[in-house]
């Protein structure tokens, strides 16, 4: 395979290619982060552990959106039934204080479920910046097999150490199979 | 290729694998995906026709109960609550299995729930739904069901945050909810395998649009494992909540027979018992049509009978306890209600609950039983049965006879009340039906997961040792 042309006017966006097994791409995603690559990522159909410390990934923020949303969770609801029970429409019940904490217990609990939950769910996919449709990387032609298979790795040249035929032959080496420069 | 002849073998009990046969990734996507791709079984057109039925009984019941009012059921004074509210929890408690399986098991690492958490979860979806149309029409004017919520009103009056019953509004709604948002979430990667294998166009947008575009991206999978992993974590105490406060519905009240600490326990057990039953009455005639016995082995079928043992023996010692405690209570009203559940009009109920619920179950110490398919079915039909007698027994012996003697009655029920609780089943049926034609049943990309060959070590030493046992 000859390398094609350095001086090409259009940068692609991506090369893509993959491998076989879980611990070749491991080995693929150590191999570009040893070199210096930022902007790589590898597509796989299950979450293959490891992989995160050879691609050199921070831990996800999420759990902090959780907890913000379960206190304010939780601080609705307790709000919600303080306003409505003893201030709105103050109702004596069984002679019981109008802001009965015990009993107003359960209904804070699922509110702060209920919002911890939302949140964790929203913020899972804002955070993967999904739904996306349309996007590169699944424009090489065996992508479909990400989902079954075999494990991807995409390298966009937005790197600052991206080059065509070096990183191709870095890739390869790797032992990356069918390689391919991908754009929209 | 050699050790994987031992993997072809399924002796339970020996820590088994827990993807049978010479399997590869491919393998199980292959088993999975066909089963939404296949041309329309025969066999399912028949079973949705007979489930739909069953849902168009539901609407036709529902829709009389809506123009003559809750009358048409046969609830008398005191029985002021029987099938409705024994439907209602019957759905809830089996709708529990589900969320104990995606998110508890996953919790204490139970590999083996991979492969049947996602049918698991989609019934209790179905059974939430199913419960729901019972405290929703037993209002009587279901237009005005929003009542329910605290949503600002031209009456100025706000729900009373201290009654249980309002603790349920919100305990059934998120959990309903929540488990909604974790089945959708484990449905994605799944959903895009689904998009990337569909043939036709309409098929690829479908799927396309579901799956939100997931391209299996690790920089996706980080945020989505740990997304995975807390709604599990809200899960479990959530599920707990849920089933307590639906005991709260009794416990909190003064009836003799209901006003008992010992109810969100032995709900909670109940609640496992009956989920587990359903979810075996449901996968093993669909491990079978479908071919999935290499997934939902028969390990996965002697797990669940295990705990069905486990939770039937808890269930059993609530029922003890109860007796014990209206004994010691001194109470001559509480004392009076068990001596009439056990030996009263209803006694015929009680025993039945007591002989499917604590007797059949315990057949599993057998290993024998255990093993056995056919007798696992049968028994988990028992239970099904049982559990629903449960509530019954609890709601209906207990009002049955009020304090006073000339508020003595005894429940029937009517044509309507039949035909509702039929009717939920169509409901649910055909949802699980269409579920299974539709959605990808079994959790693919978990199930890679906890195939030996999804290690990274694959192919060392380590792995030789450790992967046929990660399941353990």
């Amino acid at each position: 395979m000859s390398a094609p042309e350095t001086a090409a006017v259009e940068k692609p966006f991506a090369l893509v290619g993959y491998v076989a097994t879980p611990r070749e791409i491991v080995a693929v995603c150590d191999a570009l982060r040893e070199e210096g690559y930022r902007c790589f990522d590898a597509h796989t159909p299950f979450p293959v552990h490891g992989l995160e410390r050879a691609m050199g990934l921070p831990a996800s923020p999420l759990p902090w959106i959780t907890l913000g949303a379960a206190i304010l969770g939780a601080a609705s609801a307790l709000l919600l039934q303080w306003w409505t029970s003893a201030v709105d429409y103050p109702l004596n019940i069984g002679g019981k204080p109008l802001f009965s904490l015990p009993a107003f217990i359960p209904v804070t609990f699922e509110l702060t479920v209920l919002f911890a939950a939302i949140a964790t769910f929203l913020g899972n996919w804002g955070l993967s910046r999904l739904p996306r449709y349309v996007h590169a990387v699944p424009r090489h032609t065996e992508f479909g097999r990400a989902s079954d298979d075999l494990f991807f790795v995409s390298v966009e040249a937005t790197d600052p150490r991206f080059d065509p035929v070096r990183t191709r032959n870095l890739l390869a080496q790797a032992g990356t199979r069918d390689i391919q420069e991908v754009s929209l | 290729m050699r050790e994987n002849s031992a993997l072809l073998e399924e002796i339970p009990g020996s820590r088994p694998p827990l993807v049978l046969g010479d399997a590869d990734f491919h393998t199980v996507t292959e088993q999975v995906a066909r089963i939404v791709e296949v041309k329309t079984p025969r066999p399912w057109v028949i079973l949705l026709s007979a489930a739909t039925t069953l849902l168009l009984l539901l609407v036709g019941s529902l829709s009389y109960l809506v123009g003559k009012g809750t009358g048409v059921w046969g609830l008398n004074h005191p029985v002021g609550w029987a099938w409705d509210i024994t439907g209602f929890v019957f759905w809830i408690g089996i709708g529990h299995a589900g969320t104990l399986i995606s998110a508890i098991l996953f919790l204490f690492r139970q590999k083996w729930r991979t492969s049947i958490n996602r049918a698991a979860e989609a019934m209790t979806l179905f059974a939430v739904a199913a419960a729901l149309i019972y405290p929703a029409f037993h209002v009587g004017r279901i237009w005005f069901a929003y009542w329910l919520f605290p949503i600002p009103t031209q009456m100025s009056v706000w729900q009373n945050f201290r009654s249980p019953l309002l603790w349920d509004v919100f305990a059934v709604s998120t959990y309903g909810l929540v488990s909604a948002l974790f089945w959708f979430t484990g449905m994605v990667p799944d959903l895009a395998t689904l998009r990337d294998r569909a043939k036709s166009p309409i098929r690829r947008v479908v799927y396309g649009i579901l799956c939100l575009g997931w391209r299996g991206s690790h920089r996706h999978w980080i945020h989505y494992e740990r997304a995975y992993l807390i709604l599990a974590g809200l899960s479990t105490p959530l599920v707990l909540s849920v089933h307590t406060i639906v005991s709260f519905d009794f416990a909190v009240s003064v009836i003799p027979g209901w006003h008992t600490t010992i109810f969100p326990p032995y709900f909670v057990a109940g609640a496992i018992f009956s989920g587990f039953a359903m979810v075996l009455t449901l996968m093993i005639p669909a491990r079978r049509f479908f071919g999935l016995e290499s997934l939902i082995t028969r390990r996965h079928l002697e797990n669940m009978a295990k705990v069905i043992m486990a939770t039937g023996t808890m269930v059993g010692y609530a029922y003890g306890m109860e007796f014990f405690i209206a004994w010691y209570s001194g109470n001559p009203y509480e004392q009076f209600v068990f001596v009439n559940r056990a030996f009263g009009p209803y006694a015929w109920a009680y025993w039945t609950m007591v002989s499917c619920n604590v007797l059949i179950p315990q057949l599993f110490w057998f290993k024998a039983v255990r093993r056995s398919i056919a007798a696992i079915f049968v028994i988990s039909l028992f239970v099904n049965v049982g559990m629903w007698f449960e509530r019954f027994v609890i709601i209906v012996t207990s009002l049955h006879r009020d304090f006073l003697p000339t508020s003595w009655s005894y429940f029937r029920p009517t044509l309507v009340d039949v035909s509702t609780f039929a009717g939920t089943f169509g409901l649910f049926l055909t949802m699980f039906l269409l579920f299974l034609r539709y959605l990808p049943m079994v959790a693919m990309s978990e199930v890679k997961q906890v195939m030996p060959a999804a290690s990274p070590h694959e192919g060392t030493v380590h792995a030789r040792l450790g992967g046929a046992h990660v399941g353990a």
